[in-house]
């Protein structure tokens, strides 16, 4: 196969795009692709300081390359998670992410869940009700608390993340399945700042994973390849697998999904409702940030639990 | 006249001959989830495959809570 622009040897094929490019070309249509976006969607200016939540996968440290070499002030957050699953998850994860920010003379912020909270993700999961069998749930909470507070304390316009068109579809597809109209309602590239939630972004929304994945192959940049552990047997990547089944017999399917519904809720006045919740939007009284649930938000709730379950333990002399 | 394709720790002999793609089809792994590479060198799906040929295949899809 032909590169479309120059007729080269193509390495990648693109076919719900029916594009075909070679390695000089998609490296250099990436980044283009990505300034559309941002662009169209209004998502941040040059001027705005951007603040990009890092994994050490590949999507969160190719967007950080890629808006680096577009010009945007863009500093990276990484959040010390503490899984270990037999193969020094976080810690391996943590590498890669410095090496990058090293290597690329880009300013990293790293906050460790255990040096600020006294307990890493699985031991605090383990003694919550929601994450006794799985600690996403706590994790992904922790993260979404973490990178808001920081960026809000830290003055950034925009907190950034690496979702891919995959990620999205697969999201939208488990909302739809339950009609989580609350959660469609929110679901978008774009989520505006309010008062005490920071301004967030998904500049590679459009992007499939296989995409990112080339980008940071021909780009030499090296990522944490292993999955977290944890993620084995989630359903979002069993309705990333469902979705690829659709995306083999019907070309686009995935990118058509996503687009139809954004297209949808914006054109078709397709009130999903989800204003009750934000109306009802207060401070948590320990750390100030915006919740719909009374008293203490859901971070705050959950540690509180983690911190006296910890404590009744060590009076009973139980090791966590 | 094999080829071999390789993913994480597994390893398939396929008949050399037919495409990537055709071959991914036939082992069951969904061609979107997976980069198809040779000595390091990222490959579009429709390359015939040649005997002897090892191609290592990149694994794309992550997951979790976000």
């Amino acid at each position: 196969m032909k590169c479309r622009k120059c007729g080269e040897k193509a390495v990648i094929h693109m076919r719900q795009h029916k594009l075909a490019l070679c390695k000089n070309h998609y490296l250099d249509w990436i980044p283009k692709q990505t300034q559309r976006f941002i662009h169209d969607n209004k998502m941040f200016n040059p001027e705005d300081r951007i603040l990009v939540a890092v994994s050490g996968g590949k999507d969160s440290l190719v967007l950080w390359d890629v808006l680096s070499r577009l010009g945007y002030q863009v500093d990276g957050l990484y959040i010390g998670l503490g899984i270990d699953g037999g193969n020094g998850y976080s810690a391996e994860s943590r590498r890669f992410t410095e090496i990058f920010a090293a290597e690329h003379k880009l300013n990293l912020i790293t906050y460790d869940i255990e040096e600020h909270e006294g307990l890493d993700i699985p031991t605090a999961a383990s003694m919550t009700r929601r994450g006794r069998e799985r600690p996403c749930s706590i994790c992904g909470l922790s993260k979404r608390h973490i990178m808001n507070r920081v960026a809000i304390e830290n003055d950034y316009d925009v907190l950034v993340t690496g979702h891919n068109l995959d990620d999205e579809a697969a999201v939208l597809f488990g909302n739809t399945l339950n009609w989580l109209t609350a959660y469609l309602q929110r679901q978008g590239p774009v989520l505006p700042n309010r008062s005490g939630l920071v301004k967030k972004a998904k500049p590679f929304f459009r992007f499939y994973e296989r995409e990112t994945a080339a980008y940071a192959l021909l780009r030499g940049i090296e990522y944490m390849y292993d999955e977290c552990p944890h993620a084995v047997g989630a359903k979002s990547i069993y309705y990333k697998v469902l979705l690829n089944q659709l995306e083999a017999d019907r070309r686009g399917a995935k990118l058509s999904f996503y687009l139809s519904f954004l297209r949808a809720k914006e054109t078709m006045n397709f009130n999903l409702g989800g204003d009750d919740v934000e109306r009802m939007l207060h401070p948590c009284t320990s750390c100030g940030q915006p919740t719909s649930t009374p008293d203490l938000c859901t971070y705050c709730r959950t540690w509180k639990e983690v911190r006296d379950r910890r404590e009744m333990m060590l009076e009973q002399g139980i090791e966590s | 006249m094999t080829a071999r394709i390789h993913l994480r720790d597994k390893e398939f002999k396929v008949r050399s001959g037919m495409t990537i793609r055709s071959a991914l089809l036939r082992l069951n792994i969904q061609p979107e989830a997976v980069l198809p590479t040779r000595d390091g060198e990222l490959l579009t799906d429709d390359e015939i495959l040649q005997e002897r040929d090892e191609i290592r295949l990149i694994a794309v899809i992550s997951g979790g809570a976000h």
